[in-house]
């Protein structure tokens, strides 16, 4: 009979509507840890003996020329590339090189591109309710209602982004800052537990860089989620960044606090002997 | 950029409004009004109405896919023939032995290819609701399969709309073959009664009229429901980003086969209600041209609304028929004119001039509520400084 009552019940959650992934394992500090990791395309070493620790909780920015190997690291945690040697782990729990694109996503690993892609035609708060982590299915997607709990959180992250303005606009008439936020929203929407940034304030004005640094600033933390942000600008960098990792050919060439990287005479070297600084005015 | 118009609740209640009161319009000038009178409505366009009721569910079916989910269809008239053909089916197992030969089970054209025995698809077709159901099934079937194939290997745009046209036209040629079993190119004909109903009176015609003005309002909420669900968004998001909605977790290729199927199976409907208004149903319903000119009339009429493509359906077939009644030869001329004064000046169909109208009184609303707003929020700042 309660079976029954279940049934007619529209909200029951069924032991089969769960997910069945176990949580990520963090109680030993880091959330990510790449080991010897090698790849190379014909013959090019693109990543070459890379090893890197984020810890939980962690804003950590990663600079480097082009060519370092910065997108390939991203394509390697995501799964999208497949390296030749070494070890990806996620917490101490998931090694990453044995699952695929969507499970690494499913294990709670954001990506953002570069170049922003929101679904223009809907609005801002759609784009976010369709992000949102939830059963996507087609009959649960069809008769999928609005709860109070769905708008809550959606609520919450258009306040994180502030967009809270512009929900019912369509996502088309958004400037192209906002659309790096909402696109950001969307990664949050799923409660991730590390986000990968490639290249956020790329083309933004000088007061919409500010803000990306505000709002990815806020993000991390303990509880909250790991960032990792790949960027070329020096001065965005400068302003957010706790610990910065520089890659050159593949490897890590220098790693520590901004102005320690920047005093490294190697990283100095790699950047055409110009200062960072000074590239960055 | 190409924004989705915001379902409007009005548009819906008025479109369900107008045609509710013109099929009730339509049967009181028919039935009341005696023949003779300027007003009275005659069986003959009873019936014309009622075929294009069927053509405008046929492109309300299109709209869904084309318009919403993105996949440009070339190939619905097969669906809708397919509909058709269940439903002629059923209509010729009706004629029983008032067939020219007379013979109580086989239809007249097996008889005349010495046939002796029903092929065993034909069986069944003699219970309506066998054959309703069939309506639904088969195109649904056909969708199924075909959609299963093309999305898994993600195929789309261009090419997914030639893979159509080839589907229609290869079943085109298929059902022109007399051993198919289903009339060659004669096709199906000389019905007589539908459900004990005889097809001939005018009192069948209205109901039919009635039935198919039924059907679209029924197939326009199922269409509405859909669209407007989150179903309908994550369709929008195919549409206009297909990359992104898979790395979001949706398998794209299931919400594409899901939206084809349903749409395949209102076409059916639209087929099985075409067949019996217009006594007939032959292979060239099949025909590509066709499927191209279901898509001209959602274009025409405005893609990705529903109703436009009611209004498009109409308003195309309305002017077919004027125009080759008065000058047979210059329709095809009509038809492209149309179509080319559409593209230039009215590029989202009838329905985008309808939604600019509109526009235009709601930006005039929300520049007055947003001047509002500025000066209350301008006095309560002074106020608090």
């Amino acid at each position: 009979m309660s079976f029954l009552s279940s049934l007619a019940d529209r909200d029951h959650v069924f032991d089969f509507l769960v997910p069945a992934t176990s949580p990520v394992d963090v109680r030993h500090g880091p959330i990510l840890y790449l080991e010897d990791v090698s790849v190379s395309f014909d013959g090019f070493k693109a990543i070459d003996d890379l090893n890197l620790t984020i810890d939980d909780g962690e804003l950590r920015c990663i600079i480097g020329p082009n060519g370092a190997g910065k997108t390939t690291m991203m394509d390697i945690i995501t799964g999208k590339t497949r390296p030749d040697t070494g070890s990806v782990w996620f917490g101490s729990r998931h090694n990453l090189l044995a699952m695929n694109e969507p499970e690494i996503a499913s294990l709670g690993i954001g990506r953002k591109f570069q170049k922003p892609t929101v679904f223009e035609a809907l609005s801002v708060f759609e784009n976010l309710e369709l992000a949102m982590a939830a059963d996507k299915r087609i009959l649960p997607t069809l008769t999928a209602r609005m709860t109070g709990e769905v708008r809550d959180r959606i609520e919450e992250v258009l306040e994180t982004i502030g967009l809270e303005e512009l929900r019912n606009g369509p996502a088309g008439i958004l400037s192209h800052g906002q659309k790096q936020w909402l696109e950001i929203g969307m990664l949050l929407m799923q409660r991730p537990r590390l986000l990968l940034i490639d290249e956020p304030v790329a083309g933004m004005t000088e007061q919409e860089m500010e803000r990306t640094a505000e709002l990815l600033t806020g993000l991390a933390g303990k509880g909250k989620q790991s960032v990792v942000v790949v960027e070329h600008d020096m001065g965005f960098v400068r302003s957010i960044a706790r610990t910065v990792t520089v890659l050159h050919q593949g490897s890590v060439l220098a790693e520590g606090s901004m102005d320690q990287v920047a005093h490294d005479p190697r990283v100095i070297e790699v950047y055409l002997g110009a200062d960072p600084d000074e590239e960055a005015a | 950029m190409w924004l989705m118009q915001p379902f409007n609740e009005g548009a819906t209640r008025l479109f369900l409004g107008v045609l509710l009161a013109c099929l009730a319009l339509v049967t009181v000038l028919h039935l009341a009004v005696p023949a003779g009178h300027p007003l009275h409505v005659s069986a003959y366009t009873v019936t014309l109405l009622g075929k294009y009721l069927s053509y405008a569910l046929l492109a309300v079916a299109v709209d869904l896919v084309w318009g919403y989910l993105g996949i440009l269809s070339l190939g619905h008239g097969a669906f809708f023939a397919l509909g058709g053909y269940a439903m002629g089916m059923y209509l010729m197992r009706q004629i029983g032995d008032r067939g020219t030969y007379g013979d109580p089970i086989l239809p007249d054209f097996m008889v005349f290819l010495n046939w002796d025995s029903l092929p065993w698809y034909w069986l069944g077709f003699d219970m309506p609701w066998f054959a309703f159901l069939m309506v639904i099934l088969v195109p649904g079937a056909l969708a199924l399969v075909f959609g299963f194939l093309a999305f898994r290997s993600r195929v789309t745009g261009v090419y997914l709309s030639i893979i159509t046209q080839a589907m229609t036209f290869a079943l085109m040629l298929a059902f022109f073959r007399n051993e198919m079993g289903f009339g060659g190119n004669n096709g199906l004909t000389d019905f007589r009664e539908l459900l004990g109903f005889d097809l001939r009176t005018d009192a069948t015609r209205l109901g039919l009229f009635i039935a198919t003005g039924v059907a679209l309002a029924m197939g326009y909420v199922l269409c509405r429901a859909i669209v407007t669900s989150k179903l309908g968004r994550v369709s929008v998001a195919c549409r206009d980003a297909e990359a992104r909605t898979r790395f979001l977790g949706y398998r794209v290729e299931r919400f594409q086969l899901f939206v084809f199927v349903v749409s395949a199976m209102l076409a059916g409907v639209a087929g099985a209600l075409y067949v019996p208004q217009v006594g007939i149903i032959n292979p060239s319903e099949f025909s590509p041209i066709l499927s191209i000119e279901i898509v001209l009339w959602v274009a025409l009429g405005g893609r990705g609304t529903l109703y436009g493509a009611v209004i498009g359906a109409l308003l195309v077939n309305y002017a077919k028929t004027v125009f080759t009644g008065v000058m047979p030869d210059a329709w095809l001329f009509a038809l492209g004119g149309m179509f080319v004064l559409v593209t230039v000046f009215l590029p989202r169909g009838v329905a985008g001039l309808l939604g600019y109208l509109q526009g235009l009184r709601f930006q005039g609303q929300r520049f007055n509520r947003d001047r509002n707003e500025t000066q209350s929020r301008d006095i309560s700042k002074e106020a608090s400084a």
